[in-house]
């Protein structure tokens, strides 16, 4: 599974939604998932890809990690694979 | 129903090991937050804590004690020593069967199952020692208390998370009020400062790793601290007969629950338990002059709590002042009610208002007088403490200036 595909599972998991139901362009807010879901949602994917997401749940917007969307979730956690590797 | 005084405080938390140093440090506006110095610390991505330092626990028990006491029985037990001391009290006959204790923990002997889980899954030990269940028990410490000055009326332990010390001291409250007991020793006491008390908050993603900054539009999220306070509560007319010197009344009590969400914080519930208090103390709303607020210093709880004061006080919540002395303690979790109401004997007592430190920039979602950064001389008469838990769960308590 691609990196895409996997966060797509996770979020769609947490939403209680088949994956093919995820948009890109849907936010978390969107797809039903409140604040405690976005904390085990990073959770497992933490897990997943075995990196350390910066994320504060009080102040989402300065974290470094962009959740404005399915597609920045994505990209973000690809930055991070990405940095992991070099 | 019965008036109920204050005749006794004891405390050691990261401020000061008894009350006149930590009435120091919180005029002072001292924080007592820093690195902290445990074990496995470099493996947690939170790394300070309000952490008791210097504090060598063979300096105040034997090795048959220390056997027994965990840490946050040690601290309930040198809190009790310091109020029961001031109060003067005996307990022997009659009053020791009409006095009983009731304190607020939440994780009780956390450092007690941290090390031996320790032992068993990481060290591969296949023994114990054979005092861990009452080692780590969340009564051990109500027990020991009543085990140590002969208590032996209504004893148990109060639970709720971060109100377990307010909701314990209403219960005590409501034992004297009632008649129930004579003398009642109770506050709360916290010792979750280990590898797996820090790694299970980390998870929340709620803590801050620089500084508890409660109100300040630049807070960050929340700091752990550890300690314990204690109180004598006592019948007004018993202590009065015998002479004992008053600290201050205790007028109210009110609790409540959200009843909606296990971690995000609700105005309403918020503002049913502060509303409760005042009316239980039947004061008017406008004759309270300070709040020692929950203040958590993480952006859900600190606008909700000042929406609610706003909803409850109206005109009045322009006037009062609200300090979260979190900042310099940290969150106590189930012992911190106990030691915040410190702040409220203080303000009653020396007419010192403890400040809200670290803070840098206003919130427009926290417009009160949060008396930031320094305390400030003020004549109180009627004061309130509150605390709000995860779970939903409100407690808050008001405290009469005695005269």
């Amino acid at each position: 599974m691609s990196i895409k595909e996997q966060v797509i599972t996770i979020i769609a998991d947490q939403a209680m939604v088949d994956p093919t139901d995820v948009k890109m362009d849907h936010t978390l807010a969107d797809l039903g998932i409140d604040s405690l879901g976005l904390v085990e949602s990073i959770f497992a994917i933490e897990e997943s890809f075995d990196i350390t997401v910066p994320f504060n749940a009080n102040d989402p917007s300065e974290s470094d990690f962009d959740i404005s969307s399915v597609a920045a979730i994505i990209s973000a956690v690809e930055k991070l694979k990405q940095e992991q590797s070099k | 129903m019965r008036r109920v005084v204050i005749t006794g405080a004891g405390t050691i938390n990261p401020l000061g090991d008894d009350v006149a140093t930590t009435f120091a440090a919180l005029r002072e506006g001292r924080c007592g937050i820093s690195q902290l110095e445990i074990r496995d610390v470099d493996r947690l991505s939170i790394q300070i804590g309000g952490q008791i330092k210097g504090y060598a626990e063979a300096d105040h028990f034997n090795r048959q004690q220390l056997a027994l006491y965990d840490r946050f029985t040690q601290f309930a037990l040198l809190s009790a020593r310091q109020a029961i001391a001031q109060s003067g009290l005996t307990f022997s006959g009659e009053l020791a069967d009409q006095s009983g204790v009731v304190l607020g923990t939440s994780g009780g002997g956390l450092t007690t199952q941290d090390e031996n889980y320790r032992a068993v899954y990481e060290e591969g030990k296949n023994r114990v020692h054979p005092f861990i269940v009452p080692r780590l028990m969340n009564n051990a410490a109500a027990s020991h208390v009543s085990i140590e000055w002969n208590l032996r009326g209504p004893t148990f332990t109060v639970a709720t998370a971060c109100a377990s010390s307010n909701h314990a001291m209403g219960q005590a409250f409501n034992m004297v009020r009632s008649g129930m007991s004579k003398v009642m020793i109770t506050g709360g006491s916290e010792a979750m400062l280990c590898f797996g008390g820090i790694k299970a908050w980390e998870g929340l993603r709620v803590m801050s790793k620089d500084a508890c900054r409660p109100f300040s539009a630049t807070r960050n999220g929340m700091v752990q601290g550890e300690g314990a306070a204690v109180y004598v509560f006592e019948d007004y007319e018993h202590a009065k007969a015998r002479g004992a010197e008053i600290l201050c009344e205790v007028a109210g009590f009110a609790m409540s629950s959200d009843a909606s969400d296990i971690v995000t914080p609700s105005k309403q519930g918020a503002a049913r338990a502060i509303a409760g208090a005042v009316r239980d103390a039947k004061i008017p709303v406008d004759s309270v002059g300070y709040i020692n607020a929950h203040g958590t210093g993480t952006a859900a709880n600190d606008k909700t709590e000042c929406a609610a004061v706003a909803d409850v006080f109206g005109h009045h919540a322009d006037r009062l002042m609200i300090s979260s002395t979190k900042s310099m303690h940290g969150h106590l979790i189930g012992g911190t009610g106990a030691v915040e109401l410190l702040a409220c004997v203080m303000a009653l007592r020396d007419g010192v208002i403890a400040p809200t430190i670290g803070y840098q920039e206003a919130d427009p979602e926290c417009a009160l007088d949060v008396v930031p950064n320094e305390a400030r001389d003020a004549d109180v008469d009627v004061v309130l403490s509150n605390a709000f838990a995860f779970g939903g769960l409100n407690a808050v308590i008001a405290l009469r200036k005695y005269s």
